[in-house]
């Protein structure tokens, strides 16, 4: 392992959000950026869980107007720096230009792992307004690693420097994780960093973000307690433990991160929604599907009578991707139907 | 008989305007005269030399001597070509019809609003997310009123092409004024997603709209199902994938448009709905045209 600095951007303010169905308040999104700036995390992502432009029908509403939470956190960030998410299709450059005003200082332009070429325009737009560009392919266990670093390639052209390997859908096993960071290693210029951002569906979080850095990654995201989709992401405290066990430098300290997760973040998280491996987050890294989907699929299973795994397997083998939560209804319309015809096979699942 | 068809000139012989050419065949009021590219080994050029239409590789400028050739023109080249088609079509005294997202004329669904601007020089279709997405929220601010409405179109990756690709958010946001501009909503917002299955989708949308509590859901639907026959007149494949579903403050409509498979492949309703309200918004011009005698000065443009 050559690395001997490992930066962390926590997305406790931005995957977390999902987690949080959208409901954080602008006083706790103050309060963990301000804990999280104190313990020395370099960069504090802060948006809608689908990034800026998000809050809607689609995916949810936030409770404030996304401003209201950007300059919550603008304000305390210190030390660190205060990053957002953009996916183009769903925030704009205007949305952009706006948070960039507001004092963000890294994009996060994240598009679908075979769509890069959809992020252009953002990103040239935020390097000419002097942000640090992360940029993130999606669901990047439905391309393969040739595939997937051609896409970072485009990425890297349009001015990114850094490209993030995303397992959305926390479905990579190690060897896929693996090979996918060195594909994008190997075919980047040096000066461009790799990242990894990682879901705990599999169990896997912490094991394939090392793995990543094995291969030459330099960023990985965390977020504290994991809150974030799915079954969370890598838990940003522990893999700063393990890390310093390495003899890695992050810049943050351990019991410091400890202490927000447990005092700070944990007692938000309690009141909406505790992350965890269970048959629900764990069928979404097993089908490989959008870890989103998983609030918003209990929620469709109840309304029309079916199984969220049914709903999640069957968006799987449709091969959904991130954004289309809208599916989610469709399938567990269909899935109410079949039921419907087929009284016998309803009866014997109930 | 065909000389009392009204003749019409594409620009463009790309993807669109190709499909475009093999929908005007089956027109009764619609006689396609020129097709216009500029890539002389185009596919779109070769069809139309190959069914007979006359054809140049060298812009609209070659038009200026064959103006008695048409009377319309679809532009489905660029926006930024089209600010300067706009220009010479204005001054040849032609009907623009733009499916750019340039937007120099007032944005028209067929099915909402086409009759009002029938006097009007230049039109623009939207975009293709709109063209599906607008009669729908219309459907629903005819019957109560509309504080927001939100759609979401996915699309096959493959039936993106590179302009809606590197413009993104033209779509985004010119489909989200026409959610309000044509739709009748107070507010608008759009998003698109690409998916890249293989074999692709075909386009969906799902359009969202605010309703009050007490909102009548019966006309509402009534309202819904009615405007779906209304656009299935010029696009076949329009049609909703369930009943409207009511929650306590909104209706979700989810549609999915299947194309006629004319010149693109049927996944790309997206393209084809385009085409489709093309055609249709012409015939719209072309019988104003006929009800009134000779040949009218067309108006200056008043946007509003």
């Amino acid at each position: 392992m050559s690395a001997k600095k490992i930066w962390i951007t926590d997305t406790t303010l931005r995957d977390g959000d999902h987690a949080m169905s959208h409901k954080y308040e602008v006083d706790q999104v103050r309060r963990i950026a301000q804990a999280l700036d104190e313990a020395g995390v370099p960069v504090i992502e802060v948006s809608h869980g689908d990034g800026l432009g998000g809050s809607s029908m689609q995916y949810g509403f936030s409770i404030e107007e996304e401003e209201k939470y950007l300059r919550a956190a603008a304000e305390v960030i210190k030390r660190g720096r205060m990053a957002f998410l953009l996916l183009p299709g769903i925030g704009t450059r205007h949305d952009l230009e706006r948070a960039a005003k507001i004092g963000a200082k890294v994009a996060r332009v994240a598009t679908h792992c075979t769509e890069a070429d959809i992020s252009e325009q953002h990103i040239k737009m935020a390097k000419d307004l002097g942000l640090d560009v992360h940029s993130f392919l999606m669901m990047s266990h439905m391309t393969s690693p040739e595939a997937l670093a051609g896409q970072a390639k485009l990425m890297e052209s349009y001015g990114a420097d850094c490209i993030y390997v995303v397992d959305s859908a926390g479905a990579q096993l190690v060897d896929e994780a693996r090979q996918r960071v060195r594909a994008l290693r190997h075919a980047l210029e040096p000066k461009t960093e790799v990242g990894f951002h990682a879901h705990n569906n599999l169990g896997l979080a912490v094991g394939n973000s090392l793995v990543a850095i094995e291969e030459g990654a330099t960023r990985i995201d965390g977020s504290a307690c994991g809150l974030g989709a799915g079954a969370g992401n890598t838990q940003t405290e522990a893999l700063v433990a393990v890390l310093d066990r390495m003899g890695i430098e992050t810049g943050i300290d351990l019991f410091k991160i400890m202490d927000v997760a447990e005092e700070v973040v944990y007692p938000i998280m309690r009141q909406r929604h505790v992350p965890r491996i269970d048959r629900g987050s764990l069928t979404i890294g097993y089908a490989g599907v959008y870890s989103t989907f998983l609030l918003f699929a209990q929620r469709a299973a109840e309304k029309f009578g079916v199984e969220t795994r049914d709903i999640l397997v069957e968006l799987g083998k449709r091969k959904m991707v991130g954004g289309q939560e809208d599916m989610i209804i469709d399938v567990a319309v269909e899935l109410a139907n079949q039921a419907k015809s087929k009284p016998r096979r309803a009866e014997a699942r109930a | 008989m065909a000389s009392e068809k009204v003749k019409v000139a594409i620009i463009g012989s790309g993807n669109i305007g190709t499909d475009l050419m093999f929908k005007l065949r089956r027109s009764t009021v619609l006689e396609l005269t020129w097709m216009v590219g500029v890539v002389p080994d185009s596919d779109g050029l070769r069809r139309a030399r190959e069914l007979g239409y006359k054809t140049t590789h060298k812009g609209i400028e070659d038009l200026k001597d064959h103006l008695e050739d048409f009377e319309m023109a679809f532009d489905a080249t660029t926006a930024h070509a089209h600010y300067k088609h706009a220009e010479l079509l204005k001054q040849w005294g032609k009907i623009a019809i733009d499916l750019t997202p340039a937007a120099i004329g007032p944005y028209v669904v067929p099915v909402v609003n086409l009759d009002q601007y029938l006097d009007h020089q230049n039109v623009n279709l939207v975009t293709c997310g709109g063209q599906a997405t607008v009669p729908m929220v219309y459907a629903v601010s005819r019957v109560t009123p509309v504080k927001y409405a939100e759609i979401v179109s996915t699309v096959a990756s493959r039936s993106a092409g590179p302009g809606t690709r590197q413009n993104i958010d033209e779509f985004t946001e010119t489909t989200a004024r026409g959610l309000s501009e044509v739709g009748g909503a107070a507010q608008g917002k759009a998003i698109i997603i690409l998916n890249p299955a293989d074999p692709p989708i075909i386009m969906r949308n799902t359009v969202y709209v605010s309703l009050d509590k007490d909102a009548d859901r019966e006309a509402i639907k009534g309202s819904i199902e009615e405007m779906v026959t209304e656009v299935q007149r010029y696009v076949p494949g329009y049609h909703l994938k369930s009943p409207p579903i009511f929650d306590e403050d909104r209706v979700m409509i989810m549609l999915e448009v299947e194309g006629a498979g004319d010149y693109l492949p049927k996944f790309s309703g997206n393209l084809d709905i385009m085409t489709s309200a093309a055609v249709r918004v012409a015939e719209g011009f072309a019988s104003h045209l006929k009800t009134r005698k000779g040949r009218p000065e067309r108006r200056e443009e008043s946007r509003a």
